[in-house]
């Protein structure tokens, strides 16, 4: 079988253990029961407590506290549920080992580094957001954004193989350099912390929303197990805090190669206007940060806004307007 | 502006009151300058210049594609005028996009200066004093040992010293800070930017950037009248170029032939013979895309290629007036090529010619196309015209254009004279105009010639940016404070508290350790946690 070849069935054995994760992630938190079935008032809890609860929930259902005037308490993860939720950190696992093996031998297949087409940054950048929760996932209680990166990463995984799909091949003359390697690396780190980063930011916004119903029907028992807001903010912040030096550099790396290939290291291109524009916007996120008045939610939503940027400048820019960076395409 | 209480922000923090601005001219003035440099204004500012950046995207720009332009001039003509005295056709140079970003780097300053000098003092200010009550802060221990008081200061001074920790003393307690450098990081960063701005300014007055359209065989020599084009920065002096000079000895473009690629370009190189100065002798090298020549602080970078078809005309008197290669500029994918030969001393009319250049020719009901971007069966398409090229008329003139208005098309009984000539194939013109012989081709190379004295700061600038944002984010600002108070016979109680700037750290940690090194020589243990008072 050819590299090639290799590289496709691997992708698609991901595919399929990746909607295992997703499933197994669903499953967890659809087959949880809502809190006003069992009414234990009892603070928060995180997603690495959640045994305990459920545990206790079944042998001691506790007493039925009808008084509306209590504060709620979280849900619990039913049973089945969590059995199904224990399978999916493994699957999420075992589909980003053969993301890595499919993207290696693409590499080899094409005889080069594997991000030079819109297909390969796809691929790439959901592995590397699948990589950034891995991670984050060892150092701290993260299990709730499982669901999200899980769902993502097969979204884009999907998206890249039905719709950007392209054969293994070499280069363009004009993007044969060692910068393509390092520019668009750095890009593809760039944009799978900033993913990350835009999850957290969203469910630091639902929180913010649902806040006060947290804890009713299966969405609150998922909304009553995620940290408080300030600790969601502090996530967000820490991956848009690693993510914005990346994107700065990637930014950078492209004029230099601009300058190198093209004899002029800025051209407002629209790729370059777009880098620009989401950068600008992730700058206004760290100042907004710490500014009053938009703290909180003006700053995740911001955030948000330069998150949308990204998208656009992957795929709008890339489909919808001509320029210098759109051989890069499909 | 700068804050130095602890539980503030980082960045720029310091929040100007809203309201009506005042009454009074100079607090008018000063209410306005708050304003400006307040972290608000900054955020709305840097949302304007998002905003503003994405017309830029969305209309051609005549700075990068004026072609673009015109077509869309030509397809929006109600639309087109209203955009363009908007600017949208020059985003980047407009007086709305320039109030923006100058409105943005005010601001800056105006945060940046005195934050430099708040940030000064501190680096020369002692830590600040112990607060009387370590244990009521959240974060403290407290332990005993039977040390005396001054030996656990110097265990506590030397285990913040391996942390790099800033270090007041007085005889009962130590105050400690820490990570200075995130504020330096943080103006650093900021001063990077202007240095990047200055850098992109510099390179705008000093440097320039011309192409030339180079053919086999033909030189260039370094001086403004040979440049197709050339935009020298304001503060150039065009008769001041560097001297060299450069010959393009060969071009070769090779393409894919089979798969999916088949038609897309594999490799360019353009061979070239240059001298840095009349009289130094030549050095051969080859300029290929990402591989530009460097002479000096020029880069001669490869932009484009394309086919140079050798034409020559006899007039009717059977003089020969015109031979020579002609650039065509390539029109499609498949280099099918347009261009002109414009002959004025063809007798008795002067006469032009309007054509095709097929690299790999293929006439059908089509019309005639090219098949395959490489010259594998090259061809031309020739139409003739006579009457006044319009040379002398004034009006500028494209050389890849026949100005027609006082010309005609050159008709035989009837029908418009055009042909397929193939290598050697001469062409009669009718009524005694004399004739013209396609005869082969030569290749061109369309070359950048550019300078700019900005690149070193420009990189000076990011490299600085890259580092001091780094800083920026990831220091953490840190104070420590160990009071202790003496026991018994000779044994000591020791308090200690920390305080971070953010929240989320490592705090619990280092107190821990700062703890057990403070105890350690007595080998008592790490005391006790206080309590939490949320």
């Amino acid at each position: 079988m050819s590299t090639d070849a290799l590289s496709n069935l691997l992708l698609e054995a991901a595919l399929v253990v990746y909607a295992g994760a997703v499933l197994a992630y669903l499953a967890e938190i659809l087959l949880a029961q809502g809190l006003d079935r069992v009414g234990v008032a009892h603070g928060r809890t995180l997603v690495g407590a959640a045994t305990e609860t459920s545990t206790r929930a079944r042998v001691d259902p506790g007493p039925v506290d009808l008084d509306p005037s209590l504060p709620p308490a979280p849900g619990r993860w039913s049973e089945r549920g969590e059995r199904a939720g224990r399978l999916a950190l493994p699957l999420l696992t075992l589909g980003s080992g053969l993301h890595l093996g499919a993207v290696v031998a693409r590499g080899f297949a094409a005889g080069r580094a594997p991000w030079g087409n819109m297909f390969e940054f796809a691929v790439v950048g959901a592995l590397v957001a699948a990589g950034v929760f891995l991670v984050l996932q060892r150092r701290y209680e993260v299990g709730y954004l499982g669901v999200w990166v899980s769902a993502v990463v097969l979204g884009v995984l999907g998206f890249a193989v039905t719709v950007l799909y392209t054969e293994a091949g070499p280069l363009l003359p004009a993007l044969r350099s060692t910068w393509l390697v390092i520019h668009v690396f750095a890009a593809i780190l760039a944009t799978g912390l900033f993913t990350i980063g835009a999850i957290v930011s969203v469910l630091y916004l639902m929180a913010h929303r649902l806040g006060p119903v947290a804890g009713r029907g299966r969405l609150g028992a998922y909304v009553s197990r995620l940290p408080d807001r300030s600790a969601l903010d502090r996530l967000a912040f820490r991956l848009h805090a690693v993510a914005f030096p990346i994107w700065t550099f990637a930014v950078m790396a492209g004029a230099i190669w601009a300058q190198y290939a093209w004899g002029r290291y800025w051209g407002w291109d629209p790729k370059e206007t777009w880098a620009f524009v989401s950068w600008v916007a992730y700058a206004a996120y760290l100042h907004a940060r710490v500014t009053a008045g938009w703290r909180g939610r003006g700053a995740a939503g911001i955030a948000l806004v330069g998150y949308l940027t990204m998208l656009f400048n992957f795929i709008g820019v890339n489909i919808f307007i001509p320029g210098l960076h759109s051989y890069a395409g499909l | 502006m700068t804050s130095t209480t602890v539980q503030k922000h980082d960045l720029m923090d310091e929040d100007v009151p809203i309201g009506p601005p005042p009454p009074r001219a100079r607090d008018l003035m000063l209410w306005t300058w708050r304003q400006l440099t307040s972290m608000r204004v900054a955020l709305v500012l840097l949302f304007l210049l998002a905003v503003a950046s994405v017309p830029g995207s969305v209309f051609p720009q005549r700075r990068t594609n004026p072609v673009a332009v015109a077509g869309y001039v030509e397809a929006h003509p109600d639309l087109a005028p209203w955009l363009d005295r908007l600017s949208m056709f020059d985003v980047f140079g407009s007086p709305w996009f320039g109030a923006i970003y100058l409105l943005l780097f005010v601001s800056l300053v105006g945060c940046v200066v005195p934050r430099s000098f708040a940030h000064a003092r501190a680096l020369r200010a002692r830590p600040p004093a112990a607060p009387q009550h370590l244990t009521r802060m959240r974060d403290h221990r407290s332990l005993d040992t039977p040390q005396k008081p001054e030996q656990a200061l110097d265990a506590a001074a030397a285990a913040l010293r391996r942390h790099r920790y800033r270090i007041d003393r007085t005889t009962a307690t130590l105050s400690a800070e820490r990570g200075y450098l995130r504020e330096t990081g943080n103006l650093f960063f900021h001063v990077s930017l202007l240095l990047i701005i200055v850098g992109a300014a510099v390179g705008g007055l000093f440097g320039t950037r011309g192409t030339v359209v180079v053919l086999e065989g033909a030189g260039f020599t370094n001086t403004v009248t040979q440049y197709n084009d050339i935009a020298p920065g304001r503060l150039v002096d065009v008769a001041d170029l560097p001297p060299f000079s450069l010959e393009l000895v060969d071009f070769t473009a090779t393409f894919a032939t089979e798969g999916e690629r088949r038609g897309t370009a594999d490799e360019f190189v353009a061979e070239v013979r240059y001298r840095t100065a009349p009289g130094q002798p030549s050095t051969d090298r080859d300029i290929r895309v990402n591989a530009p020549l460097t002479i000096g602080r020029t880069d001669i970078h490869l932009l484009g290629h394309g086919y140079a078809p050798i034409f020559t005309v006899t007039d009717g008197a059977g003089t020969v007036v015109f031979s020579g290669p002609v650039p065509f500029l390539p029109a499609d994918g498949n280099f099918l090529s347009t261009g002109v030969i414009k002959v004025p001393d063809a007798q008795p009319e002067q006469l032009g010619f309007s054509g095709f250049f097929l690299p790999t020719a293929m006439i059908d009901e089509q019309g005639p196309r090219s098949l395959f971007p490489e010259a594998l069966n090259p061809a031309v398409v020739i139409n003739v015209w006579k009457g006044d090229l319009g040379l002398d008329s004034g009006r500028p003139q494209s050389v890849f254009q026949l100005d027609t208005r006082s010309m005609e098309q050159v008709r035989d009984d009837g029908e418009f004279v055009t042909a397929l000539l193939a290598d050697g194939q001469a062409l009669d013109l009718p009524d005694g105009l004399g004739s013209i012989t396609y005869g082969g081709y030569v290749e061109w190379a369309n070359l950048q010639v550019s300078s700019n004295p900005g690149l070193p700061i420009l990189l000076g600038g990011a490299g600085l940016a890259l580092v001091s944002v780094t800083l920026s984010l990831f220091i953490r600002r840190r104070r420590i404070w160990v009071r202790v108070t003496p026991v018994g016979a000779g044994g000591s109680v020791i308090e200690i508290a920390g305080l971070d700037r953010a929240h989320g750290g490592d705090l619990d940690t280092e107190l821990d350790e700062l703890a057990a090194a403070t105890a350690r020589p007595a080998g008592l243990g790490t005391g006790t946690k206080g309590p939490d008072p949320t």
